[in-house]
């Protein structure tokens, strides 16, 4: 029978939660390194027990912890991530030039096929990889040096490369999404990027159509179709065919289309997950009903899913990389809250658990399929 | 000369180590001494105390020698005749917060 892992990464720790295929009863592992932030932790797709966390500090700063034991026990690596060449500037908020400073690993992307190979997505935003288990870390300067970088600003929580997605289809295509900057492709393996934001609209930016400056949330891919992207940017859900060539709205009925995590049903390619907020001076569910909305027509048509979930006084916030899905069937749901709850789902979303309650906000959620 | 550094508790629990951590030190007893030992006999504490490569202190942690905080000296100040001779630690400290 398949097993389950969730990788839950919060405020003071992360938790490695443990089930058999029928979902029922969790097992919950952690603290794991207790009093520290823990932005994201994911596990290889080539060798499920080899694990990388972004474990960081305001005192102590950045470590990287890995493990080859699926989370039992753990090692630190490599945490020195310094800038190739002369950083430069970019703009600070106010407008005026600020130096490219190293704060913290928001995501860790293993590669799709060797263990030893990670991507790290920091602030400031540049995007990092290393080929030998994370024991050190070279950045792919040509992101950061597009002729754009020196004009991107930080969003309200910092100027963050929080989104990596792998093309399993196309060797070398790589897409990142950058807060407030945008999407960003390569196809070549991370040497050349360029911008691909066209259709997206950011009323919150002096030119709401402009190449790059918008607050992108997160993207989601099926692997079954690559050139398909799905969106959730501070505002609107948006939707490509064509690997963000060009993009068009999808919020359709959604209550309010603020929102962070997006994610794409393990099975489904065009039915999708959001989890709308109210907007971005409240960051809780419209009218404290916390409700994730399903569409499963690749956006547009859009409807609740409020079975199990908390329909009153809830405000709480699902944060960007707090969602994930698993591959059984049917199609397993989870998202982590800032009130410490994950939610399951074993049935595509049509009704909820909490698996694990009470622990300290969760910033990431993953799930790992074992065999 | 064999140095005693008390860490912060998380550092600690990064090391693996209990209670002070003791450091072969050769030459002048200077912070910047204690902390290239330190991060020689723990690479894991490397950039967790100082930045990797200007080796500037981080914005919240302190050194304190005999009572005295001499984070603002000299990274190549000699330390206290107790801290060499090992009858006092050094210590990394952790700015309080809270509230």
């Amino acid at each position: 029978m398949s097993r389950l892992r969730v990788l839950v990464g919060t405020r003071k720790g992360a938790f490695v939660l443990t089930s058999d295929g029928t979902r029922q009863q969790w097992d919950v592992s952690g603290p794991h390194f207790g009093g520290w932030e823990i932005y994201h932790l994911k596990g290889s797709p080539a060798d499920p027990d080899r694990l990388y966390a972004s474990q960081s500090s305001g005192w102590f700063g950045q470590v990287i912890q890995r493990s080859s034991d699926g989370g039992a026990t753990w090692e630190p690596v490599g945490n020195k991530f310094t800038y190739d060449g002369v950083p430069g500037t970019h703009l600070w908020y106010d407008g005026t030039p600020h130096p490219w400073e190293f704060a913290r690993v928001w995501h860790l992307e293993p590669s799709l096929t060797d263990p030893d190979t990670v991507y790290a997505g920091v602030e400031d935003a540049a995007l990092f990889r290393s080929t030998d288990g994370g024991q050190s870390w070279q950045e792919l300067p040509g992101l950061r040096g597009h002729e754009s970088g020196r004009l991107w600003q930080p969003g309200a929580g910092g100027m963050c490369l929080h989104t990596i997605v792998q093309d399993p289809a196309r060797e070398g295509r790589l897409f990142i999404a950058i807060s407030a900057a945008g999407v960003f492709r390569s196809d070549d393996a991370g040497t050349t990027w360029r911008p691909i934001n066209r259709g997206l609209k950011s009323d919150g930016i002096p030119d709401p159509k402009a190449e790059v400056g918008h607050c992108v949330h997160r993207i989601a891919m099926h692997r079954s179709r690559p050139d398909v992207l799905f969106m959730q940017k501070h505002w609107d859900v948006m939707r490509s065919d064509d690997a963000g060539e060009s993009w068009r709205e999808v919020s359709g009925n959604l209550p309010t289309d603020f929102g962070f995590p997006i994610d794409v049903h393990a099975h489904e390619p065009e039915t999708i997950y959001v989890v709308p907020i109210k907007s971005d001076s409240e960051h809780y569910p419209p009218d404290g009903r916390l409700r994730v909305y399903r569409s499963r027509t690749g956006g547009q048509e859009w409807e609740a899913l409020t079975k199990g979930l908390p329909q009153r006084h809830c405000y709480v916030n699902v944060l960007r990389d707090a969602m994930a899905v698993d591959t059984l069937e049917p199609c397993g749901v989870y998202f982590g809250t800032t009130g410490g709850q994950v939610f399951a789902s074993a049935d595509a979303g049509d009704s909820w658990t909490p698996i694990v309650q009470h622990l300290p906000a969760v910033v990431s959620v993953e799930v790992q399929t074992l065999s | 000369m064999m140095i005693r550094v008390v860490l912060p508790s998380h550092l600690r629990t990064l090391a693996h180590v209990d209670g002070e951590v003791k450091l072969d030190v050769r030459g002048p007893i200077t912070p910047r001494a204690i902390l290239d030992a330190l991060e020689a006999d723990y690479p894991m504490l490397r950039g967790t105390i100082r930045d990797h490569v200007t080796h500037q202190r981080r914005a919240f942690l302190r050194f304190f020698a005999c009572e005295e905080d001499v984070s603002h000296e000299s990274p190549d100040a000699p330390l206290p005749e107790a801290i060499a001779d090992g009858t006092e630690p050094f210590l990394v400290v952790g700015a309080m917060a809270g509230g």
